[in-house]
């Protein structure tokens, strides 16, 4: 494949970064927003283009004998430290890379397009625009990178991104301090990352993906039975690299910053923190897949740390008021669900399953259809916001008469998150569910009753903002549907995912590159309807109209809803342990360190310094007799320590 | 005698030529000639400083040795060429001032001379010839310290110089006398080199060594032959502070340098490496340690070049080829950024007549371009990145390390811990002008046109010659190919 193409797709946002950046200031909105959607509508032709190139053009380089091939497109020296830690920079493709290229250019055009109607007057639009784009050529230089530490570097790209993005509105301090704590929490998540990198590249001796993922036998012998603390090596490795993932993928308990990010402009909220750098995590996962593979003990851990948090954030999504946050739960919720299918899926074929990698291509298609409803879900949620001024639902209710075309793609999206068929999230959750059976019915079971819990808050969401009871201030303030620019990708990504799941996505994207056909299961899809109807039922009955069940609920087990509202107290007690311990006992003694040690000496340095100055001035007298003695004195003074010392 | 020998000493005909014609002309011209006088020659020295740029060094050795043009030695000329330009343009405006207006020939003619005594200092292979370029480089600066002859601090500094500089060449003169008794008879390098390092170690040799080291030490204020720098560098008019604070610095080095590596390179171990050890330290503190009080800015500059000095002395204690390369891109750069700092000085006392650091409080709100070339100056100086004292100061530590020596290392250490303190009243001198809220007391004025033009050559300087790798390559390629050091170096 040529590498125009390629380099295209990374030069184009980050040229437009370096453009509306430097020079937005000149610029006006209309320019700049002009500019921004056209650079990001090329990229994403451009992307497609790429892709279906990848997928349908046959070429040798991408598909032999029916399997789908990694492929660098180049891989280039850019970082030659020693002989042994160089590091490349280049563009892998292979299908997941491809399929993430059409994730994040559809999801980030989409937001370029809305967000020029959402975000119309406000001051710092050239440079929201500019971020936009830095996080896009951020977020697609780490899917396609060939080597892990390439990745690493994107990886803090879109962390930084991110961090802009959430900070926005940086006159607001509840903006600051979320910003602030986005980019610590994950920072912190991402130097588990960084010792995975080196410890893993340390034994196989190179960061390349391909060759980690091609022989990962061959990396476990590397490693020579290494171990540290009872685990091995390399299960130390794969579960430090996943740490960074979950960082920056919200998995318990790094989840606490995701939340927070939420009061950055709501199309960031759909772009980064719920379609494309969350999901960068399972992206990890699914990268090095083959190396989770021949350490059973850290797949455990990620379907382990997925089930809990899935489970977490779908309890705690059910008491959120703040429409964004309990979509923010959502997607943490949803995340996991990732996580899981990918743990729950192995290499070794096993007799009566039908395909042993399901979970991963499960979790991937998952990934792919919950990129476009949960985008569609937080546009709609913006474009409330944007009628109503406000982000909690005890201000809107009845709203359907109201926002026709808002409530219509809102409902698709709650369809297809909850599983319905034939919306989208229906294949993918089904898939994902039959995958988990097929490790352990556990698994299965648990995850189903989250997909039930799913299906609840989400329409619990839906009737308290478009049914429930009509708000006063109507009135006065009568809400309306948002500006074409903002219903535009409402509609297209409605469209999406109503379709999206018929896609034979089992034939572009598997563990193996082996195409697989998919065919849905009988019972697990039943069984997950019948979960997802009956929770539908039971928000129907709770939430349509105004009535006192749900407070009835709630006064059944007060503690443990305050809690769940409270979302179990997780932010205390990081509260506790920065500010409590860290501050008043590490950092204190360290201040008083700095103040009374390091500082002092310096003082102490200084002052002595100042004295000899004044003790030596007499030299400089001002009399040429005093200059000439001195002068004779020092030759002489000189000639005879050496004569001494030497001879 | 073959009289084609002369034709090698193209740098010396050039300046000789220059001198002559300035000379005639100042003599025989009217009034109406004598205005174009400052313009003539600084046209004209502009002209021979590019000619000892392009023109091929003859690389022999001539008058039976005595005199050496190589690379090396035109690399330096080129270098203290480019310096004496800038002076040039830098005191075009004061030399027309009415009190030195009349004998503004003698300037020039006095400068060319000196130049020309720093040129044979720098060729010098023979003490004879050394000495003579060392009195023409000293006593006309005398001359020339007393310019301002209606100003007593004028006459206090020239009288100042004048009594050590003779007491300095006397006390030069008993070394090189004790020199001769080692060498075999002769006053050559090369046959000093040959019988220097021969037979028992006597105390005489190291008196002789000490008495040498002070004597060029004091044309390069090397602490504790530095007392008459301040209150000379104060007197002195400004143009000529400038001058001496680089350009007489500059040679001197080189010459010391080929002095103590090429004559004295046997005993190095055995006599002078403690000596100058010793004195490269007390150079560098002493200088900083009386820099930190000063308030006058032209006795602040002076104790800064003491300093500055030191630190290129230390290219004399690694004593190898990289050293002088790093050596002679420090004096280059040096130049430039001394002379930035002393172009600032001297068109603001020209202006306004001020001196004093307190009067620098708040200058960038009425002079933002001077305030800046004055940062930058001082920046360089100081050795902050990516200016070019960066570098040159970089250069100059890692040749001195790459000699592997524990002493080396810590004397390094020192110098840095010194760096430290440099940097301390340099930037006095940037906080006075930037961050001081004080109502500034200079008064916004214009500065002439060659002024500027000098002061943007130096700024020009600062900011390209650290990050332009091909300056510093010069250097390298001047000491690899120069002949004298062939020999010496084994390069």
């Amino acid at each position: 494949m040529d590498i125009t193409l390629p380099i295209l797709i990374l030069a184009i946002p980050i040229t437009m970064f370096l453009i509306l950046g430097i020079g937005g200031v000149k610029m006006s909105h209309k320019m700049a927003g002009i500019l921004g959607i056209l650079g990001m509508g090329t990229t994403a032709t451009l992307a497609y283009i790429v892709a279906f190139t990848y997928f349908f053009s046959g070429d040798a380089n991408f598909i032999i004998d029916g399997v789908r091939q990694q492929y660098q497109v180049f891989d280039v020296t850019w970082l030659a430290f020693t002989e042994r830690l160089v590091v490349n920079l280049g563009f892998l493709l292979d299908p997941i890379s491809a399929m993430m290229l059409v994730v994040i250019t559809t999801i980030s055009f989409m937001v370029h397009l809305y967000s020029w109607g959402y975000m119309e007057g406000e001051p710092g639009f050239q440079r929201y625009y500019a971020f936009l784009s830095l996080f896009t050529f951020s977020m697609l230089g780490l899917v396609v990178a060939t080597n892990i530490f390439q990745m690493y570097i994107f990886w803090e790209l879109v962390g930084v991104s991110s961090y802009l993005l959430i900070g926005f509105f940086y006159k607001l301090p509840s903006a600051v301090s979320a910003s602030k704590k986005a980019f610590i929490v994950t920072r912190f998540a991402d130097l588990g990352f960084l010792i995975g990198i080196l410890v893993l590249s340390f034994y196989s001796d190179t960061f390349n993906f391909m060759q980690l993922t091609a022989n990962p036998g061959g990396v476990l012998q590397s490693f020579g039975g290494a171990t540290f603390m009872g685990a091995s090596a390399l299960t130390w490795a794969m579960v430090l690299i996943f740490t960074g993932g979950m960082g920056k993928s919200a998995m318990m308990p790094l989840h606490i910053w995701l939340p927070d990010a939420m009061e950055g402009p709501t199309p960031v909220s759909a772009l980064i923190h719920a379609a494309t750098m969350v999901v960068a995590g399972v992206y990890l996962v699914a990268r090095m897949f083959p190396l989770y593979c021949v350490v059973d003990a850290s797949l455990t851990f990620v379907t382990v740390v997925g089930a809990i948090t899935a489970f977490y954030a779908a309890v705690v999504a059910c008491t959120q008021i703040d429409i964004k946050r309990v979509l923010a739960f959502s997607t943490i919720s949803q995340i996991a669900f990732m996580m899981v299918s990918l743990g729950c899926a192995y290499d070794l074929p096993v007799e009566g399953v039908h395909y042993s990698g399901l979970g991963y291509m499960a979790g991937m298609f998952h990934l792919f259809t919950h990129a476009m409803f949960k985008a569609l879900l937080f546009l709609g949620a913006g474009a409330l916001i944007h009628a109503v001024h406000s982000n909690n639902y005890t201000e809107m209710g009845g709203l359907r008469k109201y926002m026709p075309i808002t409530h219509w793609t809102f409902l698709i999206g709650c369809l297809a998150i909850a599983g319905i068929f034939p919306f989208a999230g229906f294949f993918s959750k089904d898939e994902m569910i039959a995958a988990m059976f097929s490790r352990h019915w556990f698994w299965g079971a648990w995850m189903t009753m989250v997909a039930g819990l799913t299906a609840f808050y989400m329409f619990r969401l839906y009737y308290m903002i478009f049914w429930w009871e009509e708000n006063p201030h109507y009135k006065e303030h009568k809400p309306h549907d948002a500006p074409w620019q903002m219903s535009l990708p409402l509609l297209f990504l409605a469209a999406v995912s109503c379709v999206a799941g018929f896609i034979p996505f089992g034939e572009f994207v598997t563990f193996d590159g082996v195409p697989y056909h998919i065919h849905i299961e009988g019972s697990v899809a039943a069984t997950s309807l019948t979960v997802a109807i009956a929770a539908i039922a039971l928000a129907t009955v709770m939430y349509r109209k105004k009535n006192d069940l749900p407070t009835r609920v709630k006064n059944m087990c007060p503690g443990l809803w305050t809690a769940a509202h409270h979302r179990f107290y997780w932010d205390e007690l990081y509260m506790f342990i920065t500010h409590k311990i860290i501050f008043n006992i590490i950092c204190k003694s360290i201040a008083w360190f700095d103040r009374h040690v390091i500082d002092a000496t310096m003082d102490a340095f200084a002052k002595i310094t100042q004295k000899t100055s004044y003790a030596i001035r007499g030299m400089q007298s001002g009399e040429i007799q005093t200059y000439v003695i001195w002068y004779f004195a020092g030759a002489v003074v000189l000639a005879a320590i050496t004569w001494l010392c030497l001879i | 005698m073959d009289y084609s020998q002369f034709g090698s000493m193209i740098p010396e005909l050039i300046v000789l030529g220059i001198f002559m014609l300035v000379f005639l002309f100042d003599t025989f011209s009217n009034e109406s000639g004598k205005r174009i006088l400052t313009p003539l020659t600084t046209i004209l020295f502009g002209l021979g400083t590019v000619a000892i740029w392009l023109l091929p060094a003859s690389g022999e050795e001539v008058f039976g040795g005595m005199y050496i043009n190589d690379t090396a030695t035109n690399a330096i000329k080129a270098i203290l060429n480019i310096g004496v330009f800038i002076v040039f343009l830098q005191s075009a405006k004061w030399v027309e001032s009415d009190e030195v207006a009349i004998r503004k020939g003698e300037f020039y003619e006095l400068i060319l001379v000196t130049l020309f005594g720093m040129y044979l200092m720098v060729s010098a292979r023979h003490f004879l010839l050394f000495v003579i370029g060392l009195e023409s480089a000293s006593l006309p600066l005398a001359a020339l310290v007393a310019f301002n002859k209606r100003h007593y601090e004028s006459h206090e500094a020239a009288i100042k110089y004048i009594m050590t500089a003779v007491f300095s060449s006397a006390i030069l003169l008993v070394g090189l006398s004790f020199v001769y008794a080692f060498s075999g008879g002769s006053l050559y390098f090369s046959d000093i080199a040959l019988f220097i390092g021969q037979g028992e170690m006597s105390g005489l040799l190291i008196v002789a060594l000490a008495f040498v080291i002070a004597g060029i030490g004091f044309k390069l204020s090397l602490v504790p032959f530095h007392l008459w720098t301040a209150d000379v560098y104060q007197g002195a008019p400004t143009a000529i502070t400038s001058y001496l604070s680089v350009i007489s610095k500059g040679a001197a080095a080189f010459a010391f340098f080929v002095i103590f590596v090429q004559c004295f390179g046997a005993v190095y171990s055995a006599a002078w490496e403690w000596m100058m050890y010793a004195v490269i330290i007390a150079t560098i503190t002493v200088g900083n340690l009386f820099a930190i009080r000063q308030k006058n800015m032209k006795r602040f500059m002076a104790f800064s070049s003491i300093s500055q000095a030191g630190y290129i002395m230390l290219a004399v204690m690694a004593a190898s080829g990289l050293s002088l390369a790093s050596m002679i891109f420090y004096i280059f750069v040096y130049i430039v950024s001394n002379l930035g700092a002393f172009a600032v000085i001297s068109t603001i006392e020209e202006n306004t007549g001020k001196v004093g650091m307190d009067d620098y409080n708040g200058l960038h709100k009425t002079n933002p371009w001077l305030s800046f070339a004055m940062t930058l100056a001082m920046f360089s100086l100081a050795g902050i990145p990516p200016f070019a004292g960066f570098f040159s100061k970089i250069l100059i530590f890692t040749s001195v390390t790459a000699s592997n020596s524990w002493a080396l290392y810590m004397l390094v250490l020192i110098a840095l811990i010194n760096t430290i303190i440099s940097l301390y009243y340099y930037l006095l001198v940037v906080k006075a002008m930037w961050i001081s809220s004080e109502e500034p007391k200079i008064g916004a004025f214009k500065t002439a046109t060659c002024q500027r033009a000098g002061l943007w050559l130096c700024v020009a300087g600062i900011v390209f010659f650290g990050l332009v790798s091909g300056i510093y390559q010069y250097c390298y390629d001047a000491v690899q190919n120069s002949l004298g050091f062939l020999t010496f170096f084994n390069l």
